[in-house]
């Protein structure tokens, strides 16, 4: 994975820490309250309510005919002299970069910002061997110059602030001490705009294709993209297999969406449309671009109707912008290129639903992110499937059930629920094992057991003298004297 | 209303063994409607624990023991959205293998009705105060529980409850649909994830200036309380019954406490 100084420590630490962190929190809280409630609001006042729906369909019709709708895209690209490589995997993927990179005798790439460069590991790659990598969107840029990795989709330094931003510059750049923005943009500009001019190949992402055309398009704000594009003798664009629309309607109808969802823009400031290299006649564009459309486990998420849809996922970020749990756990936590609730979904399937399930498992289910999620993908129904395989393991998807004692617990819960008699005996069990810590009403420390977790931050309601079952079976509660039993239709 | 009406009620188990007094608020108001009322005595958990967990077979044993338990009613009310979106939205996928049984599921989740939601939709209720009777003295904020508003849409009964309701003033809380952090078990296994939000929840409900925060869910309202009651906020925490109710209105004398 990333590279960074950053070594993995769980999630249950990772947000542990992270809540702690005030400076992340009103960082992340400024981003949910600026971009989150901008993207509600504009779905609300969007005239087309259909829209996303409609764009929805359009995704899932893609995947169900995805085989025949990238075949359609990678000859349009070689029909004008592009390359595209089909990379099975992340090796694969970075070795192909690497490859045409030695080809060429490239000496220094410049990056457009790309999750998918961070999933298959290339700049650790093309590092090793002596090529220099430098990211060009400025809050990459930032990182790349921190050792640090993303913590947002789409603002990836989210968690830095200006103040360390400042003592990153003067360190690492050697200018004044100044914590102007737009002073610190222009030293970061001056310094990209050196590498963007020398740079021998160029890396982006792709934020969508489009088949009927056959062109990659690419949106940013800061036109870093326009120059890794044209200015390298090559370009190498990394694709997620599902990224792809069948026809330009689509494509435009999802732009559109993506461009809202991401940071509440109708369009972003640049959209770059590349179909291949510089044809005759043309005054910019690389001499060679490679599509570099890449698998990595998406094809058995693909073949799974239960998670089938979360490769309709535009990766515009917005759930990130409205989840509560990311808004107090920050995107480090999640520990992979794909933070916060997409992140929850997509991290266990791709690199191992057992090794990160507390990524599956530690959310509330709220529902928020399905509410904000442009192609309204239902992560928490997939969070659900996923804990359901981790509840028995899946043979499937190599899951071994993840924890025998919860299993127990639960068999013993469900005998329990389905005798009131046994449980009318457990609920007075624990009014006995509360009375020695409850005080006016309330428990305020339980010094052992589950109940311990709560208390350390909550104080806990107890379980009340006689339930409402003894009530209406005492007769005490208004219309229960008239209770005949079972009514008859 | 003009036909009588007859309903099983579906006690949730947190609000059956924690909040007892919401439940008797809920078949108060009832009762005074002229509802009939049956209780299904062996009634426990609606399996929504072991959902949200994974455990699909535990909750598909307690799904099963429900349907037997409720299909012969008329409708069935319950005083949690969240119980009611499990059993309307969840039951049916908890019996992939079984037509029939999940057939029976969506007859019962068809008339399973959260408490709000049947006054308003079902029995028709407009006006609190003229119809039930209601009256509460003191402003107050409500949360939106996201079972209940996002699984099932209510967000506008509870409200037209409240907001007719004489000498209730309804201060609406920034952020009343943000997730107070419950989560079912997520709030003993990453508790402390699920206090923090809680905490924020606090936050917004103190920055409402009410005196009382209410919302049609125990779950949530059970995590509420414990951090208002960490930080020794003098905000009361009721059930919305409880509010309703003309029994026991009088929130000035501190009433019953979700």
């Amino acid at each position: 994975m990333s590279a960074g100084n950053t070594s993995p420590k769980g999630y249950v630490a990772a947000a542990s820490t992270a809540l702690h962190d005030t400076r992340l929190r009103s960082a992340l809280r400024m981003i949910q309250d600026r971009i989150g409630k901008g993207t509600m609001a504009t779905w609300q006042a969007m005239p087309d309510q259909s829209l996303r729906h409609d764009a929805k369909a359009a995704r899932l019709r893609t995947l169900d005919n995805l085989d025949i709708v990238l075949e359609r895209l990678a000859s349009a690209i070689r029909e004008r002299g592009g390359h595209v490589f089909f990379a099975a995997d992340a090796e694969e993927a970075r070795n192909y970069c690497l490859q045409v990179a030695q080809r060429n005798n490239v000496r220094s790439v410049v990056k457009g910002k790309s999750m998918t460069s961070s999933e298959i590991g290339v700049d650790a790659l093309l590092h090793a061997n002596g090529i220099e990598v430098t990211e060009t969107d400025l809050g990459e840029y930032i990182l790349q110059l921190a050792d640090d990795i993303p913590s947002h989709i789409i603002a990836p330094c989210i968690h830095m602030d200006r103040k360390q931003i400042a003592e990153l510059f003067t360190r690492t750049l050697g200018i004044e001490y100044t914590e102007d923005p737009p002073t610190l943009t222009r030293a970061a500009r001056k310094a990209l705009r050196e590498k963007l001019l020398n740079a021998d190949m160029g890396i982006t992402g792709c934020n969508l294709a489009c088949a009927e055309t056959g062109h990659i398009a690419l949106v940013s704000n800061e036109g870093n993209i326009r120059m890794s594009t044209t200015m390298p003798r090559v370009h190498v664009s990394l694709m997620g297999m599902e990224r792809v629309t069948a026809t330009l309607r689509e494509h435009d109808m999802l732009l559109r969406l993506l461009t809202r969802g991401a940071a509440v823009q109708n369009i972003s400031t640049y959209v770059s449309f590349v179909g291949g290299p510089r044809q005759p006649g043309e005054t910019d564009g690389p001499e060679e671009f490679h599509l570099v459309i890449i698998d990595n486990g998406r094809s058995r998420i693909l073949a799974d109707p239960r998670y089938r849809e979360v490769l309709s996922c535009i990766r515009c970020g917005g759930c990130l912008n409205i989840c509560p749990v990311y808004a107090r756990i920050g995107g480090h936590s999640y520990e992979s290129p794909y933070p916060g609730p997409i992140g929850a979904v997509v991290t266990p399937l791709l690199y191992g639903v057992n090794e990160r399930a507390d990524l599956c498992r530690g959310e509330t289910l709220c529902g928020a992110c399905k509410d904000i999620c442009p192609v309204g993908n239902d992560l928490p129904r997939m969070l659900s499937e996923l804990r359901h395989a981790l509840a028995y393991g899946d043979a499937e998807w190599d899951v071994a059930p993840v924890s025998a004692s919860e299993r127990a617990a639960f068999r013993f819960w469900a005998w329990a629920i389905s005798r009131r008699g046994v449980y009318d005996l457990l609920l007075g069990a624990v009014r006995l094992a509360q009375r020695p810590f409850t005080r006016n009403g309330m428990i305020r420390r339980m010094p052992f057991g589950p109940v311990a977790r709560w208390t350390a931050g909550r104080d806990l309601v107890p379980v009340a003298r006689t339930t409402f079952a003894q009530r209406w079976k005492q007769g005490s509660v208004p219309g229960s004297a008239q209770d005949n039993g079972p009514h008859r239709k | 209303m003009s036909t009588p009406h007859s309903a099983y009620l579906f006690v949730q188990c947190l609000t059956d063994s924690l909040f007892p007094e919401a439940a008797e608020s809920m078949a108060s108001v009832l009762h005074r409607l002229g509802v009939t009322m049956h209780y299904p005595p062996d009634q426990t958990c609606c399996g929504q624990p072991a959902f949200n967990t994974g455990y699909r077979r535990e909750a598909a044993a307690a799904a099963r023991r429900f349907v037997e338990l409720f299909e012969a009613a008329e409708a069935i009310v319950c005083p949690s959205g969240s119980c009611v979106h499990m059993v309307r939205h969840h039951y049916p996928e908890l019996f992939p293998d079984d037509e029939l049984m999940r057939e029976r599921a969506r007859r019962v989740g068809r008339k399973t009705y959260e408490f709000t939601e049947y006054l308003v939709d079902v029995l028709g209720i407009t006006d609190a105060g003229t119809q039930l009777g209601s009256q509460f003295s003191g402003t107050v904020t409500y949360h939106d529980s996201c079972h209940l508003a996002r699984g099932l849409g209510i967000r506008r009964q509870p409200r037209q409850l409240l907001e007719t309701t004489p000498g209730l003033v309804l201060a609406e809380m920034p952020e009343s649909d943000r997730c107070c952090g419950f989560g079912g078990t997520f709030s003993v296994k990453y508790a402390d994830i699920s206090a923090a939000l809680a905490d924020e929840k606090a936050d917004n409900i103190i920055a409402s200036g009410a005196g009382t925060v209410t919302g049609c869910d125990a779950s949530c309202l059970l995590n509420i309380r414990g951090s208002l009651s960490r930080r020794n906020s003098p905000v009361q925490v009721l059930h919305i019954a409880q509010i309703l109710d003309p029994a026991r209105t009088d929130g000035s004398k501190g009433g019953n406490q979700a």
